[in-house]
């Protein structure tokens, strides 16, 4: 079957799933706009879309194709997510399309967007949500930091989780210096402020992310000395299956090869960052072989000298809204935790759905798919019509979606961090930058203190404490902790999904504000 | 083949109690084995605000063992490191009119007869003590023996200090209690095998009550469960804990329903922790937006301050309720050689050297360290009495 960008973004609904005529409309079509907060509540959605990257977009304009009542609710102030994330209006850039491939299909969907009735909530940071009878409440606030922060409540019938991932951060001996930036981050930086971290760039860490990023950094003219792999390329070979049903991966890989070859970017794999040098900022890294496991093997030691390095690990499914409502989870191939989804991306917990990144690191197209799939089977439910699930367009969406599912396991699987990765960190390495935690403390921890998984970490060290509770270094704390943890007595146990039940800070005010029935209160004075 | 390993006592559950019954016991020269399915503070210690307080109890002999607790503590915070964070930075409790003052009053007025300290602040006075409190508050009672701790570390500092003489086995659970012909206990069974010794302690908190049923006796704990507030890291703002005098009520009261009484204090690390609500729903985690509303709007109200404040975190624990507000401490009759340290509610911090303290007394076959005390108000047996 062939298989276009064109097809993706084309996210009509064939047989089975008629669109809805205008008339039939609650909220009247082309009002995909930017409501002021506040005045959101008084409206029952049919479904609540979190997150307004690849997934969350092809869901809400489906859904709303499909006659639901949408709000789209992003903390960003654009559409895009990560993955298309672009320069502010202000500027003026004109080819942003120019760091993305597959542009297009964000476009396509961008555009349906404002053509239809999904009402977008940009600006809103959702930090939980409850159940409110038989609907949903959506908790969010608005607004800057600090001033002007107010709470916004979002009721819907269903929601979709499309909350995207954070990048995988392992520290190593000096991590913390200027000029170290996430992989991720210098890409985000370079998309959306047309930025770049340095002039001479080492990309490093493990991922399919890597050889984009530094054919990125190098067309906006930083030199690359080299990319970083830590994995052995060879490893997607042993998913044989995979590989020859995903074409386009391969000629997206091949592309980012070629990139690399057209700026003579040397790729070292197996290879990894042990340590960077530097007085006020990175002035070279400490490049080392590693063995299968990941130790490092110091005769190999090598120094590249570079003012930047752009590091990191793949990304990790950022499902904390999920997890404290009750959706289960599994650990994907690489030791992560993705939600569990059925066949047509609901989770666990009935009326709540997922697609993209949540339930599995896989890319933008998949997360097309499946936020596509959601949207069809969120409608299905509200609308009574199951049978739009047996639709054609449902079932080509599944099988595209098995086959890209398969690429990204064989990714997550080659990607892997290996068991050995700690080794490389030294007992006075900062593992928890906001705490200052060293890899010292949490393996003492473990060691001498009753620490067998990160929460104890967490709390006999503080590491996980601080602003970014733990989305920077839980990793890395989790596998300090069953790595130490297995050499005490008796087996660690598999570390569980951490707990997070605040996915934002919330103002005690903006709590404090919200009503006894749990919605933000309106017309009620404010409690003296 | 099973293991064996066999030692003067054995404890079940590696939280606060539980290390404290093992750090006495070591001092008295015992062996001891302590034994939990999870990690030190694995349950309702981890998730304890550290309160070491004799505010908030009636006189009783949970203030007899608040006062000998803390009177421990002391001593404690001399021998264990600095980083369990020890600081006797004593309670205020307030009232925000005459009524509530005059309650309070005569409350304290009972307490002092039980050998607390306790002066009372006026209501222009408060502010020497507290200078971000709202302004109007009628009057309040300062305690300067309440103090506090990180509860997590000192359950991990307790368990160091003792040495060698305990061991420590961690990630495993208690499956079975063996007994001789005659029902006396005779050691614990875990999926590793057979652990034996003359005492087994249920310092099982929240869960003791399982772990009587596999021992064969009766113990009705309950989960009680209660939201923490952490705010992001401020100056010292909030000096003492502070609280409403209605937190006495709700501390005391048996209902199920939601009670939320605003409790508020500063950290050493920054954070501003805001409790306290207490409800009985089992074992159920979900966030309550209601719970988090009554806690917000609650410390607002003490401190205006905190409102533009932000939280990072919240969490619940599970308070080990017994059906009369007193834990089980004690040898039980029912089962020989079974003793419980269990049951402590919201108090488990605060009283476990106390708990620790007797159940080493009891085991070594000595007099109870409870100066007037009597155990019996405290007998883990007592609850078949009613039936």
């Amino acid at each position: 079957m062939p298989d276009s960008p064109s097809e993706e973004a084309r996210a009509v609904p064939r047989d089975g799933a008629e669109t809805v005529p205008p008339h039939e409309r609650a909220v009247p079509r082309g009002g995909a706009e930017t409501v002021p907060p506040g005045d959101t509540h008084a409206v029952t959605y049919d479904l609540a879309v979190i997150g307004a990257g690849s997934a969350g977009l092809a869901g809400a304009v489906v859904a709303d194709r499909l006659g639901l009542r949408v709000a789209l609710l992003d903390s960003s102030g654009e559409v895009g997510g990560q993955f298309y994330r672009h320069p502010a209006p202000a500027l003026g850039a004109v080819r942003p399309e120019a760091l993305h491939h597959d542009w297009d299909a964000f476009a396509g969907l961008r555009r349906e967007l404002a053509d239809s009735g999904v009402v977008h909530l940009a600006g809103h940071h959702v930090w939980t949500l409850a159940r409110d009878g038989e609907l949903w409440a959506v908790h969010a606030v608005t607004g800057a930091d600090g001033d002007g922060e107010r709470p916004v409540c979002v009721r819907a019938r269903t929601v979709l989780f499309a909350t995207g991932a954070g990048e995988r951060q392992l520290p190593f001996p000096h991590w913390t210096l200027p000029g170290v930036v996430g992989a991720g981050g210098a890409q985000a930086m370079l998309k959306s402020g047309l930025a770049l971290p340095g002039r001479r760039i080492v990309v490093a860490g493990s991922g399919p992310l890597l050889p984009a990023v530094a054919a990125s950094l190098a067309a906006a003219g930083a030199r690359v000395p080299a990319v970083v792999e830590a994995s052995g390329y060879l490893r997607y070979a042993r998913s044989p299956a995979a590989l020859a049903a995903n074409p386009r991966k391969l000629a997206e890989a091949a592309t980012y090869g070629a990139a690399l070859l057209r700026h003579r970017i040397p790729l070292r794999t197996r290879s990894a960052v042990t340590e960077v040098h530097g007085r006020d900022r990175v002035e070279g890294v400490t490049v080392c072989r590693l063995d299968r496991d990941w130790r490092p093997l110091p005769a190999t030691a090598g120094r590249i000298d570079c003012d930047a390095l752009a590091v990191g690990h793949g990304l990790v499914p950022q499902i904390e809204l999920a997890t404290g409502i009750g959706c289960a989870t599994r650990r994907t191939d690489d030791g992560a935790y993705a939600l569990v989804v059925d066949a047509f991306q609901e989770t666990s917990v009935r009326g709540l759905w997922a697609a993209g990144e949540t339930g599995g690191v896989g890319g933008a197209q998949l997360a097309r798919v499946e936020g596509e799939l959601a949207g069809i089977a969120a409608a299905a439910r509200v609308r009574g019509q199951e049978t739009h699930l047996r639709g054609s367009r449902a079932r080509a969406l599944r099988r595209r979606r098995a086959r890209m599912r398969a690429f990204a396991t064989a990714m997550a699987r080659a990607h892997a961090p290996g068991r050995d990765w700690t080794e490389w960190l030294d007992d006075a390495t900062d593992v928890c930058r906001c705490e200052e935690v060293t890899a010292g403390a949490v393996r003492e921890a473990v060691r001498d203190y009753g620490a067998r998984d990160a929460r104890t970490v967490k709390l006999l060290t503080r590491a996980g404490m601080g602003w970014c509770q733990g989305r920077m270094c839980g990793a890395a704390v989790t596998c300090l902790a069953s790595r130490a943890g297995t050499e005490s007595a008796g087996e660690a146990p598999p570390p569980a999904p951490e707990r997070r039940p605040l996915a934002a800070p919330v103002s005690l005010a903006a709590l404090a504000a919200l009503r006894p029935d749990g919605l933000p209160a309106e017309d009620e004075p404010h409690p003296e | 083949m099973p293991t064996r390993s066999s030692s003067d006592l054995i404890v079940v559950g590696a939280g606060v109690v539980g290390a404290a019954c093992a750090h006495y016991a070591a001092r008295r020269g015992l062996d001891v084995t302590v034994v939990d399915r999870g990690p030190v503070a694995g349950g309702t210690t981890g998730a304890g605000e550290g309160n070491l307080l004799v505010s908030d109890k009636e006189p009783g002999p949970e203030l007899q063992l608040a006062l000998l607790s803390a009177r421990l503590w002391r001593e404690l915070a001399d021998v264990l490191p600095a980083r369990i964070e020890y600081e006797a930075k004593g309670g205020l409790v307030v009232a925000s009119g005459e009524t509530g003052l005059a309650a309070l009053r005569d409350f304290a007025h009972r307490q002092e007869q039980a050998g607390v300290t306790a002066q009372e602040v006026t209501g222009e006075r408060l502010h020497d003590l507290e200078p971000h409190l709202a302004p109007g508050l009628a009057g309040g009672y300062h305690y300067p023996q309440d103090a506090q701790v990180q509860p997590a570390l000192a359950a991990a500092h307790l368990l160091r200090a003792a040495g060698s003489r305990v061991r420590l086995r961690l990630g495993e659970e208690v499956v079975g209690v063996l007994t001789r012909a005659d029902g006396t206990v005779r050691g614990v069974r875990t999926p590793a095998g057979e652990l034996h010794a003359p005492y087994v302690v249920n310092a099982a908190g929240t869960w003791g009550g399982d772990f009587a049923r596999i021992a064969g006796v009766s113990l009705p704990v309950q989960p009680r469960r209660g939201f923490v507030l952490v705010t992001e890291p401020l100056p010292r703002v909030v000096r003492r804990k502070v609280y409403a005098a209605d937190y006495i009520a709700d501390v005391a009261s048996g209902s199920a329903a939601l009670q939320t009484s605003p409790v508020v204090e500063g950290t050493p690390a920054g954070p501003v922790l805001i409790g306290a609500s207490r409800e009985r729903v089992g074992f159920d985690r979900t966030l309550s937006t209601e719970v988090l509303r009554r806690l917000a709007q609650g410390a607002a109200r003490l401190f205006p301050v905190l409102a533009r404040v932000r939280v990072l975190r919240t969490y619940a624990g599970f308070r080990p309720y017994l059906p009369d507000h007193l834990p089980a401490i004690g040898a039980d009759p029912r089962a020989p050689g079974l003793l419980h340290a269990c049951g402590h509610e919201g108090a488990g911090i605060g009283l476990a050297p106390a708990t620790g303290a007797l159940i080493a007394a009891l085991v070594a076959g000595e007099e109870p360290p409870l100066p007037g005390g009597d155990l019996r108000p405290l007998r883990p047996e007592r609850f078949d009495d009613a039936r």
